[in-house]
């Protein structure tokens, strides 16, 4: 009796801890990016940001969570109202779902499947739904729009971000997340595989901008075309979760690069190899650098035109991409990776 | 019947929408009726109006001076040069001549206000397609201009500086030094607007061969300004009707053939250059003596029409005056760039995307009080 207590009560239990673990993670690194957004936008832009509520203005995105919280919900008249409530959870759920297996350090990772990245690009590619349902079902032209965008947009970036990872693993050897960073310990996979591998990261980088629908393919909700896009007729925290969901993926689509390119948790060159828990210090420093990189884009360049999105896809990267996969191969078949 | 027949149960069709009156692409209460196949468009219908303040009824009621004012809540980016448009007006009906220190001075400002215009413009142009960054750097550059003015005459955007017979006090003692380091500030940050926008691939991408307006429609839609001067015609009243300092100075008019959205771009940043090499060779050369000629009180046009116009940042501004004798004009029209330019988006958007749109609007540099007055 005491037994199945101990074993099926204590699973339960450890489980939900460790749920409610990411989930407050993800709602403390949601906000603390969209402080950070607007900081470095601030940064560029000559403007000093929030700096007035809490210390550096740290407090200021949470007073607007606060405020979005309390915001009446409203919707539009005639909207699919099951689909319309439906949307914002299978884009905020996929976004949770990815976070389960990225490993943070060699030890806090939820857990750690065979099929782990290709678990990740799978997640990351069902949250269009979301986007999708939630233009399709608010009954609002702009909102349709900006879906209709949404599923050309990610439909064929997917493609680029699935390409440049297959690259990568051509590597590895291993779709698993930990033996990938295990690899690594030999030379990053951005020095070992060099050419091919740099190639990669840079289409990667492009498309999974692309892929979290931020500027400069931020079409979806192209604010000077479209208002708000898919999310125009959403407010309070409905609106709230595709806002965040949006800089959660961001982060995924960074800890991602980080893990395939940048060595995961790895300190660079073992310098702190021997202290294990600086690995999540390690690991977070380099998702940072990658989401700043991110959002220099944004503050920078201009939005490209729908059929310029699909010509740059199509016509450039797919066919780079796929000629990249074979120079990797021939790479490894001569073994000229370069390995310390 | 279940039709069988693939068109028919994949029919498309064409859909309606509305951009604006409240929309951040269209920089004021403007509505475009947009007729959309996809995210092609058919048909762009503006439809105008809504802050419509019956501005040349009014002038009917006030007298000539009182009329200065009301010109700044037109095109209020060029409100300078609005209030010069009717002063000049005036001054000529009453055969008066200003002297050339308030010329001087008139025109000093006016292209000052020509550089703020297209500041902005230029800042509105980058978040239009999308880069926000530009227009906190318009904004930067803008805001020094803004404190001339200030200095000079009390307010920083609708100005009513110029009076009928001169204007209204002096220019600040600082007014020299102030504006030569704005020069030199500004020659400095202009080819920044080039570094972070005008070379960038992806604006490039958008704007080459968007939007063309051939050379006759431009004519033919009475387009004035940089949008016709974008298309090859030579239209700058600064050259061909000069007015004020303009006419003993040497500039060139900035022309581009293309037609297309970076010819509209790539004139209105030349303008910025020239206005800055025209007020570098005016600023030194202020000629001493009065700021007005002193006028009645009350102002009475003789009886007869009288038409100026004058280059604002968006293009041509025509007054045309009817007076009977009294001491406010019996008709009094507005000839704005604005409504003219609006009138081509039709014709350059066609077959364009919802992308293009925007881009496109933006380079007509559309101030909605400017068209509907």
């Amino acid at each position: 009796m005491t037994d199945l207590f101990t074993t099926y009560t204590g699973n339960i239990l450890q489980m939900l801890l460790i749920a409610l673990g990411y989930l407050t993670f993800f709602a403390v690194a949601g906000l603390l990016l969209v402080w950070l957004e607007r900081r470095i936008a601030a940064f560029f832009q000559l403007r000093l940001g929030p700096n007035r509520v809490g210390p550096f203005g740290l407090m200021q995105t949470i007073a607007d969570a606060l405020k979005l919280v309390s915001k009446e919900l409203t919707g539009t008249e005639r909207a699919d109202k099951f689909l319309y409530n439906l949307a914002p959870y299978f884009v905020i759920i996929t976004a949770l779902l990815a976070l389960a297996v990225l490993p943070f350090s060699g030890q806090i990772q939820a857990f750690d499947i065979n099929i782990g990245l290709f678990f990740l690009t799978a997640v990351s590619s069902v949250g269009v739904i979301g986007i999708l349902l939630g233009g399709w079902s608010s009954n609002n032209k702009y909102a349709l729009i900006g879906a209709m965008r949404s599923g050309v947009q990610t439909v064929s970036y997917e493609l680029s971000v699935g390409l440049s990872l297959l690259t990568m693993v051509l590597l590895t050897g291993s779709l698993q997340l930990s033996q990938i960073i295990e690899v690594q310990k030999d030379g990053w996979l951005i020095v070992q595989g060099h050419i091919p591998a740099i190639i990669a990261f840079m289409i990667f980088m492009i498309a999974g901008t692309a892929e979290t629908n931020r500027a400069p393919f931020d079409l979806v909700e192209a604010e000077s075309e479209l208002g708000a896009g898919f999310h125009t007729e959403y407010s309070g925290m409905k609106f709230a979760y595709f806002f965040l969901a949006e800089f959660i993926n961001m982060f995924i689509i960074s800890a991602i690069a980080v893990v395939v390119f940048f060595g995961g948790w790895l300190s660079p060159f073992g310098i702190t190899d021997s202290i294990p828990w600086l690995g999540v210090f390690w690991f977070l420093g380099k998702t940072f650098l990658v989401i700043f990189l991110m959002m220099w884009f944004r503050w920078t360049f201009p939005r490209l035109r729908v059929d310029q999105l699909l010509t740059l896809e199509w016509k450039y990267l797919l066919p780079i991409n796929l000629f990249n996969i074979v120079l990797m191969a021939v790479i490894i078949w001569l073994n000229l990776e370069i390995k310390f | 019947m279940i039709t069988t027949k693939i068109e028919d149960r994949f029919k498309t069709e064409e859909y309606f929408i509305n951009m604006g009156p409240q929309h951040p692409a269209t920089h004021g209460v403007l509505r475009l009726i947009l007729t959309i196949d996809g995210e092609i468009i058919k048909n762009v219908e503006p439809d105008l109006g809504y802050i419509h303040r019956s501005i040349e009824k009014m002038c009917e009621r006030d007298s000539y001076q009182q009329i200065v004012h009301l010109t700044d809540r037109m095109d209020y980016l060029s409100a300078h040069i609005n209030n010069e448009a009717v002063c000049l007006v005036v001054e000529n009906a009453l055969e008066l001549e200003v002297p050339e220190r308030v010329k001087v001075i008139r025109t000093i400002l006016a292209e000052l206000t020509r550089i703020s215009s297209h500041a902005l413009w230029w800042g509105v142009m980058g978040m239009d397609v999308g880069a926000l960054t530009t227009f906190m750097y318009a904004f930067r550059d803008r805001e020094l201009i803004n404190d001339i003015f200030e200095e000079t005459c009390g307010a920083r955007l609708t100005m009513n500086y110029n009076i009928p017979g001169g204007l209204m006090f002096d220019i600040h003692p600082n007014f020299v030094k102030r504006v030569k380091d704005f020069i030199a500030e500004f020659k400095t940050k202009l080819p920044e607007y080039d570094t972070l926008l005008t070379n960038n691939v992806i604006f490039q991408k958008r704007t080459k061969g968007v939007g063309f307006l051939s050379r006759e429609d431009a004519i033919s839609f009475g387009t004035s300004g940089p949008v016709a001067r974008g298309s090859g015609y030579s239209c700058d009243v600064r050259k061909h009707h000069p007015y004020s300092a303009y006419t003993k100075m040497d500039f060139k008019e900035v022309l581009r053939t293309a037609g297309d959205t970076l010819a509209r771009y790539e004139v209105r940043i030349q303008e910025m250059w020239e206005s800055v090499a025209m007020i570098e060779s005016l600023i030194d050369n202020i000629p001493e003596g009065d700021y007005k000629v002193a006028t009645k009180a009350v102002i009475k046009l003789p009886k007869g029409e009288f038409y100026q116009k004058v280059e604002t940042a968006r293009g041509e501004l025509g007054v045309f005056v009817i007076s009977k004798g009294d001491k406010s004009p019996y008709r009094l029209k507005f000839r704005s760039p604005g409504f003219s330019n609006l009138s081509a988006l039709n014709k350059m958007i066609v077959g364009g995307k919802i992308g293009d749109l925007v881009a496109v609007s933006s380079t007509l540099d559309l101030v909605v009080p400017d068209i509907d007055r």
